[in-house]
């Protein structure tokens, strides 16, 4: 009979990897790369952040010559697709790597080698797509990257080309990280946990995957035909040979729109998992979230038109997709009323968090109402390609992703690094941010008005514009230094920080039940739950404890998790779990090489890259010695 | 016939407890994720197709292109989905743990996967005369959606190779064949989607 300390001791030998530089290359630890995901996230935002202050910069005053033409359509360009692409899903799947096992009360995800492989391309993606700068042809026809503008005849550079293959490259990524998503929700949560009990940031994630796995292919389709057309002479949007360019803007857009709820709805999740923690009480309305959530990711495939409505569409399809918009705001408001309803009956704490919350209500239903003015056709005509837009779609992405993303900067930094943030900091943080936003943003709803197009590189004296565009350009540089106290801030915190303990916020979901940082393994045995808010049930922590030594909870074989059935979290059987391996590194080098090589116009470097993808999968594919024996 | 269910044999409760869906194991979800998003991604290539085809003149295929003979597609097509049929036989042979079954229904569902990508190299040579993907729309469609599709039965047959050979090593058994089952259904999933190109690409022209 072995005791609970050198169980636990087994545990923590077969879930640790090895310390050193190979190591650093192998890891599958859904942790560590949910950390990475984040830190390379940030990376891309700082960058996408100096291309926006850049812009910023030359428009703080009329006639300004400090960034030509040329230039600014590639700073815009890559200030937009990286903020979409590299900063805003990543970043959102990395604190879904990193918590929603921990949520789930499971070990690590479905597929840890397949998370590995996730990271790796889309650092060699978002790298890929920024190197452009390096040969001064980033690209530059819009993050929407219309036809027949970027076709072969008027973009023949190769600047779009970084835009198409980079793309291309990226989805499989996304898509890989949206399927292990969905499958680790499916079948790795903790016994107990019936669909009605799975926290509201997992269930935000899962629909939000589900909109990945249906929304991305256009994408790819839209990308793989204009990489056609540039490469090889293909004719999809060129309509001298019977091809149509306004095919692309409906594949874009039919990917598009939902990729504006794959960009808010975790976003939500974030907020749904804040508010009950600092309103100490559940939310209200769980069903209604869950359900909202749902519809909302459903709903958000029937609106892609209202992108189009300058375009020159029959009548009859604009009303159709005017109706659905306006229908989509449902789920929001039902969402809004509910995480306000929960402030009002419950006992709010204004710490950071929460206060990065309260900056989100407030910015994301401005962006709402600017939202709702679109679904409607004869404004939109008027308004359309104006700052208007601009305006109302920074209020929707940066209050309704950015500001959410600080807050669980502030909520879970602590679990992640086991050190609480300075109050006082994050505070200015917020008050720096949210009031630089406003200043920055609000004027273009004036500016857009007044009649000043988006994407110019500058404007004449004398339009009413300048003191609006002077406005925005200060309210850049505040937000700026808001972002700068929040990383001299986490910086700080890594040093000097208070230690955050276990469970620093009071908090209801299973990652406040394990150690901060939490150990390889998560939890030594694994957790039961009887509602949705396990850590507010009065005897969980006390069961978990007892539990520590019941060879059943802690699963026989020890590198090991415990698959679950669909529905009700009822246990079916412990599944061993890969170790850490190179192979999902090799893999997406490979892939690296192809998509490289297709972009150079080198065929046999890129066809070099397939055998091996083909080797490095056989690998991955291949059992192990003790998985063949048994 | 009596009218009375009572009167006849309630279901046992081995009966019953067959019906009730066994956990799926992660494997299995993946898979079918996968073939969830592919799927929709030949779905878009397919509307994009009609949505180009409508757009345009009333004249399809573009350009004084014949609609496509159909003979030879129809007998790639039998080819194609009769391979489905020992895939099946494999699939439930290791089951039951016959290797022997999975070998031979891998053997042949190769054999004709591969002739069907044979017979469409030879399908193209005879195009190729006619027009090339550089020729029109028509062109650009009809050879990226049949080699898109064409490049999906290349990986499902590396996958029956792959699987073949871990069938001759003892990799699986009564209880050991996510992996045959996985590529099972991915096959499957091809020619499904062969049906669709076949009645939009071959015989939707002549309609």
């Amino acid at each position: 009979m072995t005791t609970v300390a050198e169980r636990t001791q087994r545990l923590a030998e077969s879930w640790e990897e090895a310390p050193g530089l190979a190591s650093w290359f192998k890891t599958v630890d859904h942790k560590k790369i949910g950390r990475r995901y984040i830190w390379t996230a940030s990376v891309f935002f700082a960058a996408a952040g100096f291309e926006a202050l850049a812009l910023r910069t030359q428009l703080a005053r009329p006639d300004q010559t400090l960034i030509g033409p040329g230039a600014y359509n590639q700073l815009f360009t890559m200030h937009g697709t990286t903020m979409i692409f590299l900063f805003a899903t990543p970043m959102l799947f990395g604190f879904g790597n990193y918590f929603v096992p921990l949520m789930l009360g499971a070990r690590d995800m479905a597929f840890p080698r397949l998370n590995a492989f996730g990271y790796w391309v889309f650092l060699f993606a978002g790298l890929l797509m920024n190197a452009s700068f390096l040969f001064g042809q980033a690209p530059n026809g819009g993050w929407f990257n219309y036809v027949p503008l970027t076709g072969p005849e008027y973009t023949p550079e190769v600047n779009i080309g970084f835009y198409t293959v980079g793309l291309l490259f990226l989805g499989i990524s996304t898509t890989a990280g949206a399927i292990n998503f969905i499958v680790t929700t499916f079948k790795l949560r903790a016994p107990g946990m019936s669909l009605n009990r799975i926290p509201l940031f997992v269930w935000a994630v899962l629909a939000t995957a589900f909109a990945v796995v249906f929304a991305l292919p256009a994408l790819n389709a839209d990308n793989a035909m204009l990489l056609l057309d540039r490469k090889f002479g293909f004719h999809f949007f060129d309509p001298a040979a019977g091809g149509d360019p306004v095919l692309w803007q409906h594949l874009f857009w039919l990917f598009g729109h939902p990729d504006v709820y794959i960009i808010v709805l975790p976003a939500l999740g974030i907020v749904s998992a804040i508010v009950p923690v600092f309103s100490r009480r559940p939310m209200v309305g769980y069903f209604w979230l869950v359900l909202a959530n749902v519809a909302t990711a459903v709903i958000s495939f029937g609106v892609w038109v209202h992108h189009m409505f300058a375009v020159g569409l029959p009548q009859l399809s604009m009303s159709f997709f005017s109706a659905a918009s306006l229908l989509i705001t449902i789920p929001g408001g039902i969402q809004i009323f509910a995480w306000v309803a929960t402030m009002l009956r419950g006992r709010v704490v204004l710490a950071t968090p929460m206060l990065f919350v309260v900056g989100f209500l407030i910015s994301f239903v401005a962006g709402g109402l600017t939202g709702v003015m679109f679904g409607v056709v004869p404004f939109d005509q008027q308004i359309t390609d104006s700052y208007f837009v601009v305006a109302h779609f920074h209020y929707v992405l940066f209050g309704g992703a950015v500001f959410p993303i600080l807050a669980a900067v502030y909520y879970w930094m602590p679990k992640i690094t086991g050190r609480l943030l300075d109050e006082r900091l994050g505070k200015l943080s917020f008050w720096l941010i949210f009031g630089g936003f406003n200043l920055l943003f609000f004027p273009m709803h004036v500016s857009g008005l007044l009649g000043m197009p988006r994407r110019v590189y500058t404007f004449l004296p004398g339009l009413g514009w300048e003191g609006w565009n002077l406005a925005s350009s200060i309210g850049a540089y505040v937000v700026a230094a808001g972002f700068l106290a929040t990383l001299g801030n986490l910086l700080w915190s890594l040093r000097r920080g208070r230690p955050a303990g276990d469970d620093p916020w009071g908090g209801d979901s299973l990652e406040w039940a394990t150690s901060s940082p939490p150990p390889p393994y998560n939890f030594a045995a694994v957790p039961v739950v009887h509602s949705a808010y396990p850590l507010w049930e009065d005897r969980f922590r006390e069961r978990l404890d007892t539990a520590q030594g019941s060879p059943g909870r802690q699963l026989a074989g020890d590198h090991e998790v415990l698959r679950t059935s669909e529905l009700d979290a009822e246990p079916e059987r412990a599944i061993e779990m890969p170790e850490e391996t190179v192979v999902p590194l090799v893999v997406a080098l490979g892939f690296l090489v192809a998509f490289g090589g297709l972009l150079a116009g080198w065929y046999l470097v890129a066809a070099l890259g397939v055998p091996v993808v083909l080797a490095g999968l056989a690998a991955w594919a291949w059992p192990r010695r003790e998985e063949v024996a048994r | 016939m009596t009218a009375d269910a009572r009167a006849v044999t309630a279901p046992t409760a081995e009966e019953v407890a067959a019906e009730v869906p066994a956990g799926r194991p992660t494997g299995w979800w993946g898979m079918v994720m996968f073939i969830t998003t592919e799927a929709t991604l030949f779905a878009a290539l397919v509307a994009s197709y009609f949505y180009l085809r409508f757009q345009s003149t009333p004249e399809w295929p573009l350009g004084g292109i014949k609609a496509p003979e159909l003979s030879l597609p129809l007998v790639m097509s039998a080819i194609l989905l009769s391979s489905s049929g020992p895939m099946v036989l494999a699939d439930r042979g290791i089951r039951a743990g016959h290797v022997g079954r999975l070998r031979l229904g891998l053997a042949a569902t190769f054999v004709l996967g591969a002739t069907f990508l044979g017979l469409q190299g030879y399908e193209y040579t005879i195009k190729l005369k006619e027009f090339t993907p550089t020729t029109n729309v028509y062109g650009s469609l009809f050879f990226a959606i049949t080699g898109f599709h064409g490049m999906h039965v290349m990986v499902g047959l590396l996958l029956i190779l792959f699987v073949q050979v871990r069938a001759w090593l003892g990799h699986f058994g009564r209880g050991r064949h996510l992996h045959v089952q996985t590529t099972a259904m991915y096959w499957h999933f091809v020619d499904a989607v062969w049906v669709v190109i076949m009645l939009s690409l071959y015989i939707g022209p002549h309609l």
